[in-house]
Formats: structure tokens, sequence, C-alpha cells
């Protein structure tokens, strides 16, 4: 009994000690005077010299907090309880959350350098006239291969990808709609088409490139590339790039067929209470030089037209990352096509992972 | 001891209302709804009329099941033979010890070992059998699955078997019982609480593995535990969801009433 | 029963430690990688550290990590021992297997169904998302284990042991006190450690049930996934390895310190009473 106690005291004595520290932390990263700002963000999607260096212009404090997926933010922005002051949903789910009253209208007046931004990437189809977002990264969806293991002609279009020479050689993200749409536009069809024997006709596609699968994997996938574990995959390019990085032997393409064209918005969530830091913030995000040194932390292409002029050349030329306009007019952006046909993605995709196993 | 009962009982029961009946009521009230927020056993009829969720339930419990018994054939052993060591309590601590470490990161670390140019295939190659595809196989899921639960079984055992007189084994020597006897008619009936606590500990949270079935196994492998994640984080299906859920829990009900305690025959427990 | 080290039963247990440590001198190993990925190891560096060093947030982060695993886990030690004790007085055979099914369902249940439902609770509660939401979540998901854990212990005790110090009329708290947690400390020990694991590993549960502000180590290194996890998860995950290995060394040679010291005492004793 006695060890026991003892045991519990020196828990306790630790866990003291434990809260001093946190809160001495908290404190030594400065106080906020002028009031706190709530990011609610992707796991290291800016740097953080950023957040430093607008505290020091505006005195505001950004407190970043963290998702992995677009509908458990959702989920947690819905249900409240936090003051999420901005939020950084893909393009789909900007759609989504209009349509379930989260999002708080822009007010253009308070928002400065908004015509930084590309006009191929204003007014799309998920926000038109870009009422509620400002476009914060931008990206495709696309082949990555190995220039070791398969020649680069072979694998330009999504057709070539069943090839039989490519057998258990390639790995696929982890995500419905984007194999089904990757299916649906070999088919000749649209990335959200609400067809269900469209949907059928893609599974079946699908399973006729099972022979060719060697895994289908998420996150991960940039290690398993980086780590010559097959020859061909089927990513975004934030992961190529990050890929690439890694493993020179590796180069991206987008398919000219067409492809998926995604973006990451900044939003204003319901949940929002300091709006006089949230515009500063999204000024501040807009300045050119900001958002071209985030872009360069992260990876991702900006599509901050200004920004990107600003970036080295080798980059900002760089046609797996920034295709030409040609290319871009093809891409098809996902549409929000509500519960039921999302569920309906995800079954087919769900059978076609179930296939043959 | 009685008197106390009602006493110490109260944050348990606290704990069982609020935090199991209260959620698992509201499981339950979700599954009878679909996508559309209507009320409909269309759930169940699902579930029970498609092939998909019939063989992923069969795959969960399956490889549920592998996973344990490879898990107690490794750490049977174990407990036992540490027990007999010295600083024994030290070596039981560092048992412990690896599984403070981030089971993510642990994932990916065994993605490196089991790569094509990893250690594993380094291993194989010194011994001469040749580099081999180690990762997206059953087996290493399997592997890394028992890796993490391996700890998880040990504890429980090696309580058991730290407790055992170890009179009642000199006695069946002196008796001529062979090593195997003894263990076989001694040890391992003695120790079986320890054996069962860490089946349980083990065996449950795999019904539910997900994961690993992504990371290590590249979905090759997809159990009750991926289609609720999905459910709940990507079709937003909570009904469905929920649904796999309260099989998943009569499953284990089932489970613990056919291996939990029986009326005992001659009752020497009052 | 001291073996030598070859001996194949020592042989063994080597064997297991190095299978179980074997993914975590990986990941250290790669935490001194002068690139950016634990794929190439490109050169020694302690840059990795310097960033840990320099990332206030993630310090923060770490010592709350570690103060809601501690006071979770001591917390639901607590209750699931008291509940375990409540259970082994429970008689009738039924209702003692119902219970026991109803302390698994959080075990069974994916994390993400009850993240989902600890969320909707809280939320219909009306409490603030944070620390003391993400504590009560930990401590709750936490207290199955600690009963699985006691329960045999105490199925295993003696039931002469109580009726004997009973009948030396020792009060239900002796009893409890002298007789019965003594014997099962070993089971509440084991299930403090594992409640303290689980509280450190969960990601799901605690990303449902956070907020303002508050975050844990698992939440932020799923969230970083996306971006590639950075070696300076290598490098924390290195320190808190070396720290806990030291914590534990320096416990258990505390506790080998006393009860020698005790056990001489003890031997003097006897020797006066020879005498």
């Amino acid at each position: 009994m006695k060890r026991l106690i003892s045991f519990a005291l020196a828990i306790i004595a630790f866990c003291a000690l434990l809260a001093v520290g946190s809160s001495q932390l908290q404190k030594s990263q400065g106080a906020s005077s002028s009031g706190t700002l709530t990011l609610y963000n992707w796991g290291d999607y800016i740097d953080p010299a950023l957040l430093t260096k607008f505290q020091k212009q505006t005195g505001y404090k950004v407190q970043v907090e963290t998702f992995d997926s677009n509908e458990a933010m959702f989920t947690k922005i819905q249900q409240g309880g936090t003051n999420y002051d901005l939020a950084v949903p893909s393009d789909y789910m900007i759609q989504k959350m209009h349509k379930a009253h989260l999002l708080v209208p822009l007010n253009y007046k308070r928002l400065h350098g908004f015509n930084h931004i590309d006009p191929h990437f204003r007014d799309q189809s998920f926000d038109p006239g870009n009422r509620y977002s400002v476009p914060y990264f931008w990206g495709t969806l696309g082949i990555i291969y190995n220039d070791q293991m398969v020649k680069a002609s072979a694998v330009q279009h999504w057709r070539d990808l069943w090839s039989p020479k490519l057998r258990n050689n390639i790995m696929l993200v982890d995500s419905a709609r984007d194999i089904m749409g990757m299916a649906l536009i070999t088919q000749g069809h649209s990335v959200n088409t609400t067809n269900v024997a469209q949907l059928e006709q893609a599974k079946l596609k699908l399973e006729g490139l099972m022979p060719n699968v060697k895994a289908v994997v998420a996150d991960e996938i940039k290690m398993y590339m980086a780590q010559n574990e097959a020859a061909v995959a089927v990513t975004w390019s934030g992961e190529a790039a990050e890929m690439m990085a890694n493993n020179s032997h590796l180069h991206y393409v987008v398919p000219t067929e067409g492809s998926n064209l995604w973006f990451d918005n900044l939003v204003i969530p319901k949940t929002a209470k300091h709006y006089k830091a949230i515009y500063a913030f999204l000024n501040f995000m807009l300045k050119p030089e900001n958002a071209a040194q985030n872009a360069e932390y992260v990876g991702y292409a900006t599509p901050n037209k200004a920004a990107k002029a600003l970036l080295p050349k080798a980059v900002a030329t760089d046609k797996q990352f920034y295709p030409s306009d040609s290319v871009i007019n093809k891409l098809q952006v996902y549409a929000d096509l509500g519960n039921r046909m999302v569920g309906i993605y995800n079954d087919k995709f769900l059978e076609f992972k179930m296939y043959h196993r | 001891m009685k008197k106390y009962n009602a006493f110490y009982s109260v944050p348990y029961v606290l704990w069982l209302l609020l935090f199991v009946i209260a959620p698992l009521l509201l499981i339950v009230y979700q599954s009878f709804f679909n996508i559309n927020g209507q009320l409909t056993l269309s759930n169940y009829q699902t579930y029970f009329g498609s092939g998909t969720y019939l063989r992923m339930t069969f795959n969960s419990i399956w490889y549920a099941f592998i996973i344990t018994l490879v898990t107690l054939l490794i750490s049977y052993p174990t407990a036992y033979w540490l027990s007999q060591t010295r600083h024994k309590q030290l070596w039981l601590l560092l048992i412990i010890l690896p599984t403070w470490i981030n089971l993510l990161l642990k994932a990916y670390a065994f993605i490196g070992i089991f790569s094509q140019a990893g250690a594993a295939n380094h291993f194989l190659e010194f011994i001469g059998l040749g580099s081999q595809q180690l990762l997206f196989t059953k087996t290493s899921f399997i592997f890394v699955a028992a890796y993490i639960e391996i700890p998880f079984m040990i504890l429980p055992i090696f309580n058991a078997i730290d407790e055992l007189n170890p009179s009642l084994i000199n006695a069946s020597r002196d008796l001529g019982a062979t090593n195997w006897q003894t263990f076989s008619k001694v040890v391992f009936p003695l120790t079986l609480n320890g054996v069962k606590a860490g089946v349980q500990a083990v065996f449950i949270p795999s019904l539910s593995l997900f994961m690993l079935t992504r990371l290590i196994g590249g979905n090759k492998v997809i159990t009750l535990g991926t289609a609720i994640e999905e459910h709940f984080l990507v079709t937003q299906n909570w009904g469905m969801g929920s649904t796999i859920g309260v099989v998943l829990i009569v499953a284990m009900v089932v489970i613990m009433f056919a291996t939990g305690e029986r009326r005992k025959k001659g009752g020497h427990r009052e | 029963m001291k073996r030598k080290w070859y001996d194949w039963r020592n042989v063994y247990l080597w064997l297991v430690f190095l299978l179980l440590y074997a993914p975590i001198f990986y990941l250290i190993f790669y935490s001194f990688n002068a690139g950016t990925t634990m794929t190439h190891f490109t050169g020694f560096s302690w840059q990795h550290y310097a960033e840990l060093f320099a990332d206030t947030r993630m310090i923060e982060i770490v010592l709350d990590t570690l103060l809601i695993a501690l006071l979770s886990s001591l917390l639901a030690t607590i209750i699931g021992t008291l509940g375990a004790l409540a259970i082994y007085g429970i008689k009738k055979v039924w209702l003692k297997n119902s219970i026991l099914s109803l302390n698994n369902i959080l075990m069974v249940s994916p994390d993400v169904i009850i993240g989902a439902s600890f969320l909707i609770f809280f939320t219909f509660l009306g409490l603030r998302l944070g620390f003391s939401s993400v504590l009560l979540s930990h401590i709750a998901f936490s207290i199955p284990i600690v009963v699985l854990m006691v329960l045999p212990k105490l199925s295993e005790m003696n039931h002469s042991l109580i009726d004997a110090a009973t009948d030396l009329g020792a009060t239900n708290l002796q009893v409890l006190t002298r007789v019965v947690f003594p014997f099962i400390t070993p089971g509440i020990l084991t299930g403090f450690f594992m409640a303290f694991t689980y509280s450190l590993d969960d990601f799901a549960v605690t990303f449902f049930v956070t907020g303002n502000g508050f975050e844990t180590l698992s939440v932020e290194i799923y969230a970083r996934a996306r971006q590639g996890i950075s070696l300076e998860v290598n490098a924390l995950s290195a320190l808190m390895f070396l720290f806990s290995l030291l914590l534990i060394g320096g416990y258990y040679f505390i506790e080998q310190y006393n009860s020698s010291k005790k056990e001489r005492r003890r031997n003097r004793m006897e020797a006066k009473l020879i005498k």
C-alpha cells in the first residue's frame, strides 16, 4: 500500500512540474495583448516564420490547430466548441460547408491584394465569384514514375497504367474520388458524374487494373516511392513534389487528356470571432513576398501570380507543377455531390479494393 | 467487504453510465438512420445482405484470431523465462518502454526496415534466401500487428507466472513429472487467468484494427475497422458506421459470455 | 536460477528485445540524418535536435501530452481498481458477465466512433473543449484496460486470506489496505502502464474532443503526415526514449536500494533474535 501511495504522489508531483512548465512556455510565446487568431490548418502547412513576422507587424498571435482530413475538420467546425477564425478546406468541402451554412462571406472592402490571385484560379465552380474563399494553394492529380524502372514515354496517359508491363508495380492513393475520377476520365466521363451506370463501368474498369496494383496507401506513399518500392504511383502534385525532393529519379506527369485540379482555400467559418485579426491575416498572406515565402516552405504551387514571379526561376517554370494553360484548361474540379452520391463513390471504391483478395 | 462495495463502486458506475451506456445508446440510435436521416432498418439490411460486409466481418475475426495466436506464442515463453531472470521488474519495464513511442512513427520505421533495400532484406540475402517482397503481404501485416500487441500480452501473463508458488513446481518434479508434464499440468493451468486477460486485451482491440491494414498491408486486407473509419470520416454516413459498430459490440459480448466465468460446479467460493 | 547469457532461453529473450527495439533504434538512427527523410542517410548532423529546441510550440505540446497521459492514467487506475473490486464482489454470474461486457465496449469500438460520440456528448453538455475534455476522454477509454489487468489478480487471491484477517478482527478498511492491495499491486501497476500507453498513443479520440489551442503529440504527428513527417519528430522521440530509459532506470535502482536496505535491517534483527 505504501508503495502504491508513494508512486501516486511521485506522479502528482511530476504532473505539477509539467503544468508549471507548460504554462511558462505559453507565456514565453508572447501573451496576446491585442488578441489571438485561431487558424485551423493541415499539419505543417504554413511557414512558422511567417506567423512570427505577422505577430511582429500586427500584434496578433496566431494559434494554429491542425487536422488531417477535410471531413474530420467539417465535423469539428459543425459541432463547435472552439472559435476557429480561419480554416483551410479543399474545393468540394468549401461547397459542402457553404451548403451546411458554416461559412461567413468575405468582405471585399476589407480585403486587399485579391487582385494578385491568378484569374485562372478565381471564380471556380465550388465558390462562384469567390464569395467565401481566398485561394491558398493549388495542385493536380497525376502520375509519378521512377525513370530507373519505366520509360517516360510509357506513362504519359491514364490508359498507360493498364499496360501489362506494369504488373504489380503501381501504387494508388487511398481516395475514392481521385481513383474513381481517374477511371471516369479514362472513359471520357466527368469526374463529377452522378450517373450510377457510369460509376459501375468505372469500377469494372478499375478491377481490370487490379493485377497492376501493388498497394492502395495514403500519406505513406511518399516514403514508398522514395524507396523505389514501385515504378509508378497515382498521387497529388503536392505529395509528388515532396517525393521528388528525396529521390531524383522520380518525375511527375499530368496526363493531357485531363485530370483533377484541386484547391486548398482560406475560409472564415461561422465559429469565427476576431474579424480584425482575420482580415489582417488574409491581407498579410496575400502580399506577394509572404505568399512566395510560404510557397517555398510548403513546396506547393501558389495561386498568387505576383508571388510566383518572385519564386526562383527553376520552380516557377517547372511544367510539372505549374503546367501550361492548355493543360490547366482541361483539368476538372470536384464538386460536392451530396452525401448519398459520395457514399456510392465510396462503396464502388471499396468493392474495387476488396476485388479478388 | 460488502459495506464498502457501494462506496467504491460509485465512480466506476458513474463512468459506466456517462461514458459507456450513453455513447452506446447514441450509437444504437444512429444505426437506425440512413444517410438522409430517415428512420430505417436499411443499414442492417445492407450489412447482412451484402457479401462485402460479411466478408469484412470474417476477415476481422480471422485476422484478430491469428494476431492473438501469434502474440500469445511469442509472449508466453517470454513472460515465463523473464520471470526467472534477476532484475525481472526492470526487464518488464523495458518491455513496456517501446509502446511509448508514437505508433505512426514505428509503422514508418517498419516500412523502412521491410523495404526492398531495408535491413530485413539484407538479412535475408545474408542467410541466402535472397531479396523478397515483404511489404504489402499478409505476413508482414500480421507481424507488425503482433509487434504492437506483444507488451499487452506479456504483462498479464508475467503477473500470473510471477505469483506462482515455486514449491508447486518442485512438488511436481519430486513426484516424477517431466518438464513438459509440469508445464502442461501445473504451470499453464495456474496461469490461465493471466492468459485470458492477455487474450482479451489483444483480441478485442484487434477486431477493429484499421491503420496498419493500410500502412503495412497496402489495403490488401480490409477489416471492419477500415469500413467504420471510411463511413465516419469520408462518406460521413454515421448511420452505417454505427451499424458496424453495433455488430462489433455484439460480437464482443458473445465472446465475453462464451469465454466468461461459468457457474461453479462445486462452488469453493461461496 | 542464474543462467548464462547464451543459454538458449536467454537467447530467445534477447531476440524478443531486439525485435521490440528494432524500429526504435531505426527512428533514433535517422534522427541524426543530415538529410530530411527516413529513407536515405546522407551524413551525421545535430540539425534536427536544434530545430526541436527552437520549436517552443512543440515542446509545449510534449509537456501537455505527458501531463494528460500521467494524470489520466493515474485517475483511470484509481477508478478502474475500485471498479474491479466492485465487480469482484458481484456474486451473480450473469450480472458479472454483463458488466464485463459493458466494460469492454470502449475497447472494441474503433476510436472514431468513441471520439465522435464523446464530441457530441461534450458539446451537448456545453463543456468547453480543451484540456478538461481531453482529460475526461482519456480517463474514460483507459478504465477498461485497468479493470482487465486488476481483475485476474483479484480472482487469484486466496479467499481464506481475507477470512483469516477478518477472523483476527481486522476492519474492512484494514483488510483492503493490508491484505488485498498488497496482493493486487502488480495488477494495478500493469494497469497504470497500459493506461499510460493508451493515452500517449491515442489520436482519433483526442482529435475530436480537443480544441481552443490544446493539442497532443499524436494529433500533431498525424496531422503532419500529409506534408511528410520531419525528422524533428524523430529527434523528439529519441529524447523521450532516452528520458524514459533514465526514469525507469532511476526508479528501479531506488526501489532496489530501498528493498535491500530493508532486507539488511531484517537480517540484523533476525541475527539479534537468534542471539
